[in-house]
């Protein structure tokens, strides 16, 4: 997918961010090292336009597709784009606008499950290995390097194996790669939080720890979450593709961006736009997420404020 | 500087010396027991840190009513006296000694200790604390009224959250907030620093404590600000008739606020007594010099203010024996051992081996 000397984007050049999978993930913005406020807001304005796009096309494809998504023709296989069919047909004869709409709510629900699985275990991870004393605090993110180090591939067949090939096991694969990154960047914003006059005076206070982690804490290194997030969620899209595509993820029969790019492959170069439109729908699914996460995080974390 | 604890001076060592109305019925040399009007009684405090000898011997009483005085340079322990006190010190700071609080309830509480769930019940209800910062010591994600109500809540001083929401804005209101009801409702990022500096002294006044502990509360106002803050606070505690240990390094501050003043320098008490005769008449170099360099009228002959030379040594730098010594123009071999306590006690005293006597106070010593 991506050449292994490539620069990575500028999230995985902060502190602990990367996961297994995002050494799958294209970075697609050379990000220069400052940018200016007007171009952050940009740079939030076209991510989210695409992740809008592709979040109202899922919601669309719910009630209607221009076909269904799933309905085999074979009077019309392989045709080429035409009124009918604006993006064409696979080998089935199965309408490839239709089956894009219908992979991006597969794309969106891998992605919404993965990232929530990483954030419900990742961010009390990280909380607590920050108001745990410091041997703990080091076991913790030690045992969270552990996963880091574990490669997701692996991890993926792994569950697999065990559960069978479904959506749900890819969810779960990428769910619990990601954990590391959300872990890390919450601990880190939690030791910072852990620092401030308000958490001392909350203990000065008589606030219970447990409140204070809940109360005090976590609100105050959500914004980290929050573009943690969105960049765990582009590398969730690019993991489900990648898992689909090595037949891990999305069974026949389910409409896969990354299926589709695996059932087209055969086709390379009879029918070349059966690899590129699902492509180019990952790739642009990819980039919205990339600039979105870009953006919030060029705009809310501190770190990255002045000087890198 | 770490010293035996043998050989600390014997008048500070912890009996009952103040020579007061003690009622009749309380023996009167029984050590470590707390009179019935004292808030706070430290004895012989110490703070390590490995090593590491952060505090040394500090002899602390607070009363009922009355307010106390910390001053000292950054650096001499004050604060952390303040944290051992809360018993907020970090993990790796090893509290001995004794530090006795009694609540408005007049429940005892030994802090050093003391297991974390009785330090969380004295926090915030007999002991508060107001901090230096009040761009930082009001949480940004919270709106002003719920942390002050939440100040109530954590000790249930009130019945429900309803009351705690209007108790609030009352006390809101008592700090002399405009609009209280929407104050109360406001982020932090929303008020000046002098409002947040009230919305924090309404949270530290909540639960009517027995004792406050100010942190150099006004440090980081506008001078306008500060004598409305400090007013504040000093009609909040005697409304309440709490007593009150007050940290800063503005002498002025001090004189106007406290009866009391304790002195401390290099983790150690250096002086002690009422707030007119150590500002008169200091009779601790340190002392002495703090006052010559807080004083701008006063010059030296080359028409430049006094200093005291050099600046406080890290922690675990000072020199054994006086922990002055090497900034002071007067020290001499006889420094190298540690000076006695020289006074009544230890609410009025200093350790000096080389005192300022009352003919040379009207000068003030040239460095």
């Amino acid at each position: 997918m991506t050449s292994p000397s490539w620069r990575g984007p500028s999230w995985r050049r902060g502190a602990g961010t990367s996961s297994g999978f995002s050494r799958l993930a294209t970075g697609l913005l050379p990000a220069g090292a400052h940018r200016s406020r007007a171009a952050v807001s940009a740079t939030i304005a076209v991510g989210g336009g695409i992740v809008g796009l592709i979040v109202a096309v899922g919601l669309l494809s719910l009630v209607w597709t221009p076909y269904d998504p799933g309905a085999i023709d074979p009077t019309s296989r392989l045709q080429i784009s035409s009124g009918a069919h604006w993006l064409g047909t696979d080998k089935f004869g199965r309408d490839v606008l239709s089956l894009i709409m219908a992979g991006s709510r597969t794309t969106l629900v891998v992605g919404v499950v993965a990232v929530g699985v990483a954030a419900i275990v990742g961010v009390p991870l990280g909380i607590l290995s920050a108001m745990v004393p410091k041997w703990w605090g080091e076991v913790i993110m030690r045992a969270n390097d552990l996963l880091l180090a574990f490669p997701a591939l692996l991890l993926a067949i792994m569950l697999t194996a065990v559960q069978g090939q479904g959506v749900v096991t890819a969810m779960i694969a990428i769910g619990i790669a990601s954990i590391p990154s959300f872990a890390r960047v919450v601990r880190s914003g939690a030791i910072g939080v852990m620092k401030t006059e308000y958490v001392l005076a909350a203990r000065a206070a008589g606030r219970r720890p447990w409140a204070i982690a809940l109360r005090h804490v976590l609100p105050n290194v959500m914004n980290l979450v929050i573009v943690q997030a969105s960049v765990s969620f582009a590398i969730a899209v690019l993991a489900e593709a990648a898992l689909s595509y090595l037949g891990l993820g999305a069974p026949p029969g389910t409409a896969s961006w990354g299926r589709m790019l695996q059932e087209g492959q055969e086709l390379l170069f009879v029918a070349p736009r059966l690899e590129v439109f699902p492509g180019v729908a990952i790739a642009l699914a990819v980039l919205g997420f990339n600039l979105l996460g870009d953006g919030l995080r060029d705009r809310y974390d501190p770190r990255l404020r002045d000087g890198r | 500087m770490s010293m035996p604890s043998g050989s600390v001076p014997s008048a500070s060592q912890g009996s009952v010396i103040a020579p007061r109305d003690a009622p009749a019925d309380r023996p009167a040399d029984a050590p470590n027991i707390t009179a019935p009007d004292d808030v706070l009684r430290v004895d012989g405090l110490h703070v390590r840190v490995g090593e590491l000898e952060l505090l040394s011997d500090v002899d602390l009483t607070v009363r009922r009513g009355e307010r106390v005085g910390l001053i000292g340079e950054s650096g001499s322990g004050k604060s952390l006296t303040a944290l051992s006190i809360m018993g907020l010190l970090a993990e790796s700071l090893v509290p001995s000694g004794s530090i006795a609080v009694t609540g408005q309830d007049g429940r005892h509480t030994q802090v050093v200790g003391a297991a974390e769930s009785d330090l969380a019940a004295l926090r915030g209800r007999d002991v508060t604390m107001i901090f230096q910062e009040p761009m930082t010591a009001l949480n940004p994600t919270m709106r002003v009224g719920a942390q002050v109500a939440e100040v109530m809540r954590i000790h249930r001083t009130v019945p429900d959250r309803h009351t705690a929401a209007a108790r609030a804005v009352e006390l809101l209101d008592r700090v002399g907030l405009p609009d209280p009801a929407e104050a109360a409702r406001a982020y932090p990022h929303q008020l000046s620093g002098g409002q947040r500096q009230r919305v924090v002294v309404a949270m530290a006044l909540a639960n009517d404590p027995a004792l406050l502990i100010c942190d150099e509360p006004t440090t980081a106002l506008d001078v306008t600000v500060q004598a409305l803050v400090l007013d504040l606070i000093v009609r909040g505690v005697e409304a309440r008739n709490a007593g009150m240990l007050f940290i800063t390094h503005d002498l002025a501050v001090v004189a106007s606020v406290c009866e009391r003043v304790l002195v401390m320098y290099g983790g150690r008490v250096v002086e002690a007594g009422d707030v007119q005769q150590v500002f008169t008449r200091p009779r601790h170099r340190y002392t002495r010099g703090l006052i010559g360099a807080s004083d701008l009228d006063l010059t030296r002959d080359d028409g430049r203010l006094y200093t005291i030379q050099g600046s406080v040594p890290s922690a675990g730098r000072f020199p054994h024996g006086c922990v002055f010594r090497n900034r002071c123009i007067h020290a001499t071999i006889e420094c190298e051992s540690l000076p006695r306590w020289e006074g009544t006690g230890p609410e009025d005293g200093f350790a000096c081996w080389h005192p300022v006597r009352v003919h040379d106070s009207q000068g003030v010593d040239a460095s």
